[in-house]
């Protein structure tokens, strides 16, 4: 079975981007508009990591991590956030909040894929 | 990939044009409500939003210029700047400037972008002076770059051994951090030597089950640089001690680092502490010529042997490989299956005792004996291709005696198999490649005349497929005569003259001593000793012989043989008091079912698939009842599944193949016995031979009834 991979943010393209390189390698992609909208969807399908923004309407993406890491099958499922800020605060933040790594935008797909792989683990093909 | 990045571009401008109009709304409501919260938020987000995206998809003046913008609204946000007219009006020119660079109206509006942006650094500055310093000055988004390096280059430099200790704290799994991944990571990088430490593992009761208690020492031999090695732990940075120390120059270290300083550099004591230790130690030459028993002329003289002998050592030890006698892997061999035997009585004393310091040992030397195990047979394997130069010299020969044109095609050279099998399996080899040549392949006319090729050809192969390796001999030459061979049986009396027994029948009836149809003895076969010579030799070992032919089309000879002869997977049974080895390539799954008090054979129903049934405690009497719940253990063999009845399934079991004592050596449905933990005997199950045997029973039993 294919590895399933969440993606939440609001911009559209952005999510559109993230699922395009995703499914170009061989995964399957969810999209969620915000954190809100990623929980109620989490609950709904099993999904193998999460790549979320930072700043989001509703719920946002400190939010999300903290809310994701208190679900008890979710504890150890890989998230990486999505940052404009290079290394620093934001990172230590992301990291305080439970996530896995982070990735500064822009970005390109080579470089989403080369994370991905990272925090998934043996997942190269 | 080109048209997607068009397509989100186009999606970016459409999402774009959005946030600016939203932008737009929530200025103007602020400038009603300059506290409202929410509001503020909702420009930082769409001002974000821009930013991030217009990165992404090459607006990279976009994303200079809103950085501005959001530097600025972050400020607001978090109270630092507060909301006046000046900044709105601000802001919805810049909007404005937004618009027209989205446009792509670009190099006309600069200046104008270049007014606003000084404009908002002016407001940023005068909310706090010292914050405008630790802003990276034009430093936008459109150059910040990803912590961790793009797609895996190779790298180009000189190879280096690194020093690599990675020590993660306890909680680094609950952020979604697999330590094990970045070891992988690692390891594909190159060379790489990875030692566990886990001296810090508490008892299991103690254990958080989500803690790591694991650390690591690596070394790794890479052409990529250090930065790329700190790249792969960018994220557990301040999670984990982590050290990367590259050792020596020269990339490859000759492997003769002194113990001193391995410890020195991984700071496991000082060199002051090496110095004094090695000080207390005197050379082996001061102390002898302390003694007297040696002048320090004499000691030089040695030194100086040591070291070309030394050197003479290094220089040999670039040879890839040394020759050994077979017979000594054959004693090594025969250890390791005595091995395996002591072992499985110990574990099974461990087991008894229950002693956990015991078990563990047992655990270890398991899994030791194991590894010996496939090592010491993995040398004894030799790919098959070694061979191929005799057979096709073979053919050559052959072909020009005979007067016929044959050329020998091979296939799977690097097929490896154990080095007694390959030895004994090239005679039976030539015998089938002869019998091509001589009775198979016809003299170029008749081919011609046949309308095939002038020239003959042998095709030879060899697979692998489960515990089994598969050689096969094909020609396209005339093919078996079916009825010629079952002609010759009718006059051999082995086939009644009204029989019409199947084609297969009468091939292996071909294979039986004595059994020739070559019209005429050549010099080189018809004797009636070639394939019944095949078949005996197959049978020792443990293989099998298969003959496929059409007639006028060739004949396609496959042998099969089990990759080793020693040593087996097996699964153990139990039926009463006797216990059965299954070889476990032929086991596909066991299942249960409620007795049914009956010894009969019958089907069983396996997920819709009827599958017959052979209920070991009637095929070799053994007395008892059937139990209440039966197992079933299906096995596959040559395609035929078979469901074999036992009392209980007991377990995988590393099955050492005893032979049979000669007197045994004609039982059908067993081909070996094995020594068990206990010191019990097992009788390993031949199951074509089983099946075979089961099937005749049931033949005779039907003639009976």
């Amino acid at each position: 079975m294919n590895k399933k991979i969440m993606t939440v943010d609001d911009s559209a393209s952005i999510r559109q981007m993230v699922s395009f390189t995703l499914r170009g390698a061989g995964y399957e992609v969810v999209e969620a508009s915000d954190g809100e909208d990623a929980l109620a969807m989490l609950a709904a399908n099993r999904i193998h990591m999460i790549i979320t923004d930072l700043n989001m309407p509703r719920l946002n993406g400190l939010d999300l991590v903290r809310r994701v890491r208190e679900m008890p099958s979710l504890r150890f499922i890989p998230i990486i956030m999505l940052t404009t800020e290079s290394i620093g605060e934001k990172s230590a933040q992301c990291k305080e909040a439970g996530a896995t790594g982070w990735i500064v935008k822009p970005f390109k797909p080579a470089q989403l894929l080369a994370v991905v792989e990272k925090v998934m683990g043996c997942q190269t093909n | 990939m080109p048209d997607e990045l068009e397509r989100g571009r186009a999606i970016f401008l459409d999402e774009a044009r959005e946030l600016v109009d939203e932008l737009e709304t929530a200025l103007l409501g602020l400038e009603d409500a300059p506290d409202d919260k929410e509001l503020v938020g909702r420009v930082f987000r769409a001002m974000h939003t821009l930013k991030g995206s217009g990165a992404m998809f090459g607006f990279d003046d976009v994303a200079a210029f809103t950085h501005e913008v959001e530097t600025c609204f972050d400020m607001v946000r978090s109270g630092r700047l507060c909301v006046t007219k000046g900044l709105i009006d601000l802001t919805l020119g810049s909007l404005d400037q937004v618009r027209l660079m989205l446009e792509g109206a670009g190099q006309a509006s600069l200046e104008t972008a270049q007014g606003l942006v000084a404009a908002f650094r002016d407001v940023c500055a005068g909310a706090s002076g010292s914050e405008d310093a630790a802003l990276p000055d034009g430093k936008a988004a459109g150059t910040a770059c990803l912590p961790c390096r793009p797609a895996p280059y190779p790298g180009g430099g000189e190879p280096a051994t690194y020093d690599i200790r990675f020590r993660p704290q306890p909680g680094i799994m609950l952020n979604g951090t697999n330590p094990l991944a970045l070891i992988s990571e690692l390891r594909a990088m190159g060379d790489c030597n990875v030692v566990a430490h886990t001296e810090q593992l508490p008892p299991l009761g103690e254990m958080d089950p989500e803690a790591c208690y694991t650390w690591w020492d690596m070394t790794l031999t890479t052409a990529r640089g250090i930065d790329e090695i700190k790249d792969v732990f960018i994220f557990v940075e301040g999670d984990c001690e982590l050290s990367v120390c590259r050792l020596g120059e020269g990339g490859q270290d000759d492997g003769r680092a002194l113990l001193g300083e391995i410890l020195v550099e991984k700071g496991d004591v000082t060199p002051e502490v090496v110095e004094e230790a090695l000080r207390r130690k005197k050379r082996l030459g001061e102390i002898l010529v302390d003694m007297g028993k040696l002048t320090p002329a004499e000691r030089d003289e040695a030194l100086a042997e040591q070291r070309t002998r030394e050197r003479a050592s290094a220089e040999q030890a670039g040879m890839a490989s040394i020759r050994v006698a077979s017979e000594r892997l054959d004693v090594l061999a025969d250890l390791v299956g005595e091995l395996v035997t002591a072992q499985a009585r110990l574990s099974r004393l461990s087991a008894v005792l229950g002693d956990p310091e015991l078990q563990n040992i047992t655990e270890q030397v398991e899994k030791l004996a194991e590894m010996l195990r496939d090592n010491t047979l993995g040398m004894r394997m030799v790919p098959f291709g070694t061979t191929f130069t005799k057979f096709k010299r073979l053919v050559r020969d052959l072909s020009r005696d005979l007067g016929k044109d044959a050329a020998l095609e091979s296939s799977g050279g690097e097929t490896e198999l154990d080095k007694t099998v390959i030895e004994r399996l090239s005679d039976p080899v030539l015998h089938i490649i002869r019998n091509c040549i001589d009775h198979g392949i016809e003299g170029p006319e008749e081919r011609g005349a046949a309308g095939k090729p002038r020239q003959g050809v042998v095709r030879l192969s060899a697979s692998h497929s489960g515990g089994n390796v598969y050689i096969s001999i094909s020609d396209d030459g005339r093919g078996l005569d079916a009825e010629l061979i079952r002609q010759v049986a009718v006059d051999k009396g082995l086939v009644g003259p009204e029989e019409r027994p199947a084609d297969g029948f009468l091939f292996e009836l071909a294979m039986t001593p004595g059994f020739s149809t070559a019209k005429s003895v050549s010099s080189v076969s018809g004797r009636g000793v070639g394939l019944d010579v095949v078949k005996r030799r197959m049978d020792s070992l443990r293989g099998r012989v298969d003959i496929v032919s059409a007639k006028g089309s060739g004949t396609t000879i496959t042998l099969k043989l089990p990759l080793t002869l020693a040593i087996i997977d097996g699964l153990l049974v139990q039926v009463s008091d006797s216990f059965f080895v299954l070889p476990l390539g032929s086991v596909r799954e066991c299942v249960e079912r409620a007795g049914t008090g009956a010894n009969e054979r019958q089907f069983v129903d396996i997920r819709g698939e009827l599958v017959p049934a052979i209920p070991l405690r009637s095929v070799f009497g053994i007395p008892g009842g059937v139990p209440a719940l039966e197992h079933l253990v299906i096995v596959d063999e040559g395609g035929q599944k078979v469901a074999v009845a036992v009392d209980t399934v007991v377990g995988e079991h590393q099955t050492v193949i005893k032979p049979l004592s000669r007197a045994f050596r004609g039982v059908e449905g067993v081909s070996g016995a094995t020594v068990l933990g206990d010191g019990r005997l097992a009788l390993i199950l031949d199951l074509p031979g089983l099946i075979s045997c089961a099937m005749k029973e049931e033949a005779d039993w039907l003639r009976a009834a």
